[in-house]
């Protein structure tokens, strides 16, 4: 790019000439940035042939050898080409088990209307302007429609019970109130590590470092097999909730790690200042400090979403209904068994197109507050 | 207090006022300590009542009860007639194999994308950016599905992938030429790692020495006596036989060589190349925390780029680079446990089964806890060791 930007400007005198000069920035371009010398020829031509050989190894799979189409529930064509070309038969076939799980077949409108919401409330908060007052209201609207559209049992449409969802509805679900519930949590707990109080200094200490030091199965295990053992009685609650549970204190004590960077940022005579201006400690963290330490750690916060977005696949392993399981069940069904890479590559589209949005605006944010210093 | 002055009066209110926010304070954490007590003690009489209600007696006797457990794939002696104790033994073996062999070549293979992103050829460093970027944004319980179905997916033994002669690829995992390790080879390792320690401490005092007068003196010669020649010379002397035992297809399966178990090499793919991806960001971000200053100025006394990138630029951008590293290690560590998705047996795959067989949840889980709260403390003094010797030494 370098070389380009020296190259003398465009001669406008004729089109020969032109074509000619953008020739020689071509040029100019490949020298600088794949021939620049001996060895950068040599790495350049090697990945060449690399890309090239993968592509055409990729292609034949995927597309030319590909079957994308097989009437009913018969995969003998699929079976025909295993291992030369995809079946991405199997996607038609099974793209509503694997979006919405056992969700009664003909009510799937209301999951997927779901899906839709979230994402609406996900674009929304994106946007600088819209960050106000209304936007928690907007959530908390949106959230209760979202309630009701899965549960039902009003309006018309029949009661589903949380057990037959499935998907990516509850994945979201269960990404979503883990961080709405959690960035509270992690608040209080990142205060808390920060207050003068020992007691509590040290309570939230032991918090943070006994979620952060064991991995999220544990907690999930824990979740899945302990909790009714500390409930009195027969009082039991589902396991979407319990493992729900578990999400929001795995958020809250990563969350508050996060929150902690950012209030270290905030200088002390902010502090100082809210003090002499006789706020209360509550006020002055609400007013004052954390309006400025939350701005700080925007996009390490976006990244840690990311993180956890990832994270609620872990729920297979207690054997909840998310996206992940519903598409390893999916792959169960016999004639389908042998095709599950294409069936995970559809999930894995799926999770990319979420997380590579996310992590695009975390960057956009961080190319934001650069300029803005 | 034995003579009133006229600045007394603000100064005991002021008494008053601090006595007053202690009060405040205590109050606040009598309060939020006696609800966790509270919470907590209710909690555990639930948990009693509970287990007695089952006839589940609490404490560890269990783990000196015979296991009855199979374990496939371990290099410690094991069978199922072995007590809990020493399955769980086996179960951190397993973690540790992986998380250690995991972090080296993560370490490896994301210090090398890591500078690829930065390469001034465009296709590398586009290419390695494609790498971070999808590996990055896809959730390791699926990259480690995916890499186990392909492993499943792989021909059988007899009709296995040889990349290099000697190597076999197959759906019974990778199976690799290996040395037979007793004791007269132990002793020349030993030898090798004791010239190692040797070395070292001399290569400190090489540089020592450098720093005073200025005059390099290559090192290398020593490495080559210490950790060469003299293991060759004790080997000779002892007699020792290297015996390379090459893996030879017989029947439907494997004799000889090292075989590592299609869970196992899955696991560890997946763990690698999702950390490498992690760690190529950090060691990239770390490396354009220097300075441009600092190339320049490198590059005008005459130094060639990757003797620049090894004595002036990593040592500096290692400061930036380690405390994010270390958390890194740790997520490998805890992502290890994954494995019970794909049965390879760690800690947590054997805590859970013991959960299973004898109904011991709370010690299981305890344990799985106390063992990776274990792993990551190492983990984080040791890097924390290393961090502070590493750290700016202001002159």
């Amino acid at each position: 790019m370098t070389s380009a930007a020296e190259a003398p400007r465009s001669p406008h005198s004729s089109g020969h000439a032109q074509a000619a000069w953008a020739r020689n920035r071509a040029v100019r371009w490949l020298r600088a940035n794949l021939f620049s010398s001996m060895s950068s020829s040599l790495v350049t031509l090697l990945l060449l042939a690399v890309i090239v050989k993968g592509l055409i190894g990729l292609v034949q799979w995927g597309v030319r050898h590909a079957v994308w189409m097989v009437p009913g529930n018969d995969s003998s064509a699929c079976k025909a080409v295993r291992g030369l070309g995809a079946c991405w038969a199997v996607i038609p076939e099974k793209y509503r088990f694997i979006l919405f799980g056992t969700y009664p077949y003909d009510q799937q409108w209301r999951p997927a209307l779901a899906i839709l919401l979230f994402i609406a409330l996900f674009y929304l908060s994106t946007r600088r302007n819209w960050w106000r007052r209304e936007l928690v209201y907007a959530w908390m609207v949106a959230l209760v429609l979202i309630g009701v559209l899965m549960w039902g049992g009003v309006f018309g449409m029949p009661f589903v019970s949380q057990d037959r969802w499935g998907g990516l509805p509850v994945t979201l679900i269960l990404a979503t109130f883990g961080l709405a519930f959690g960035f509270p949590l992690g608040i209080v707990v990142a205060l808390g590590r920060r207050s003068k109080l020992p007691a509590i200094r040290s309570l939230c200490v032991v918090y943070v470092e006994a979620i952060r030091g064991v991995p999220l199965i544990s907690l999930l295990f824990m979740a899945s097999v302990m909790f009714p053992l500390f409930m009195p009685g027969d009082f039991n609650i589902d396991k979407l909730l319990r493992a729900q549970i578990a999400i929001v204190l795995f958020a809250g004590a990563y969350l508050a790690e996060v929150i902690r960077g950012g209030l270290q940022a905030v200088p002390k005579g902010q502090h100082e200042a809210a003090d002499a201006l006789g706020l209360s400690y509550w006020r002055k963290q609400r007013l004052i400090i954390l309006p400025q330490a939350i701005r700080h750690v925007i996009p390490p916060l976006v990244n840690t979403f990311i993180a956890f977005f990832k994270d609620t696949s872990l729920v297979l392993i207690i054997g909840i209904f998310d996206l992940l399981t519903t598409a390893k069940t999916a792959i169960i069904d016999p004639p389908w068994q042998q095709f599950s890479i294409e069936v995970y590559i559809f999930v894995a589209a799926i999770y990319f197109a979420f997380c590579f949005a996310m992590s695009r605006y975390s960057r956009h944010l961080e190319a934001q507050t650069r300029q803005g210093k | 207090m034995t003579i009133a002055t006229p600045n007394s009066p603000p100064r005991r209110r002021s008494r008053i006022l601090l006595r007053r926010q202690d009060l405040s304070g205590l109050i606040w954490q009598i309060l939020v300590v006696g609800i966790a007590v509270a919470v907590v003690a209710w909690l555990w009489s639930n948990a009693l009542h509970n287990l007695s209600e089952r006839r589940i007696s609490t404490g560890f006797a269990f783990l000196w009860r015979e296991a009855g457990m199979p374990i496939a794939d371990t290099w410690l002696p094991y069978s199922p007639k072995d007590i809990y104790l020493w399955a769980f033994v086996v179960g951190i073996a397993n973690t540790l194999r992986v998380a250690v062999i995991g972090i080296v070549l993560a370490t490896v293979l994301g210090t090398m994308i890591g500078v690829a992103r930065l390469s001034a050829n465009w296709l590398l460093s586009r290419l390695a950016a494609v790498y971070v970027e999808v590996l990055r944004d896809i959730p390791l319980l699926l990259q480690l599905l995916f890499w186990y179905v392909l492993m499943q997916g792989l021909p059988s033994a007899r009709g296995a992938f040889r990349p290099i002669e000697g190597i076999f690829l197959s759906n019974r995992g990778l199976v690799l030429p290996s040395i037979l390790i007793g004791s007269p080879q132990l002793w020349v390792l030993g030898t090798a790692a004791l010239g190692f320690v040797i070395f070292y401490a001399l290569r400190r005092n090489l540089i020592a020495r450098q720093m005073r007068d200025g005059r390099v003196r290559p090192a290398w010669p020593y490495a080559l006596i210490l950790m060469i020649a003299v293991p060759a010379l004790v080997s000779l002397g002892l007699g020792v036989r290297w015996t390379v035992t090459w893996p030879e297809l017989r029947g439907f399966n494997f004799v000889g060589g090292l075989t590592l178990a299609p869970e196992y090499f899955a696991l560890l793919i997946a763990l690698v190349t999702y950390t490498s991806a992690f760690i190529a960001e950090i060691v990239r971000s770390g490396i354009q925390a220097i300075p441009k200053g600092q190339w320049d100025a490198a590059v005008a006394l005459g130094l060639r780029r990757s003797f620049v990138l090894r004595h002036i630029i990593l040592p500096q951008a290692l400061r930036v680079i380690i405390p994010p590293m270390t958390s890194q290690y740790l997520n490998l560590t805890k992502n290890s446990s994954l494995a019970v998705a794909i049965g390879y047996q760690d800690i947590v795959s054997i805590a859970n089964t013991t959960l299973n067989q004898t109904g011991q949840a709370i010690e299981a889980i305890a344990l799985i806890m106390a063992v990776f709260l274990t792993i990551s403390l190492s983990i984080s003094t040791f890097m924390n060791w290393y961090n502070a010797r590493i750290a700016l030494v202001e002159r």
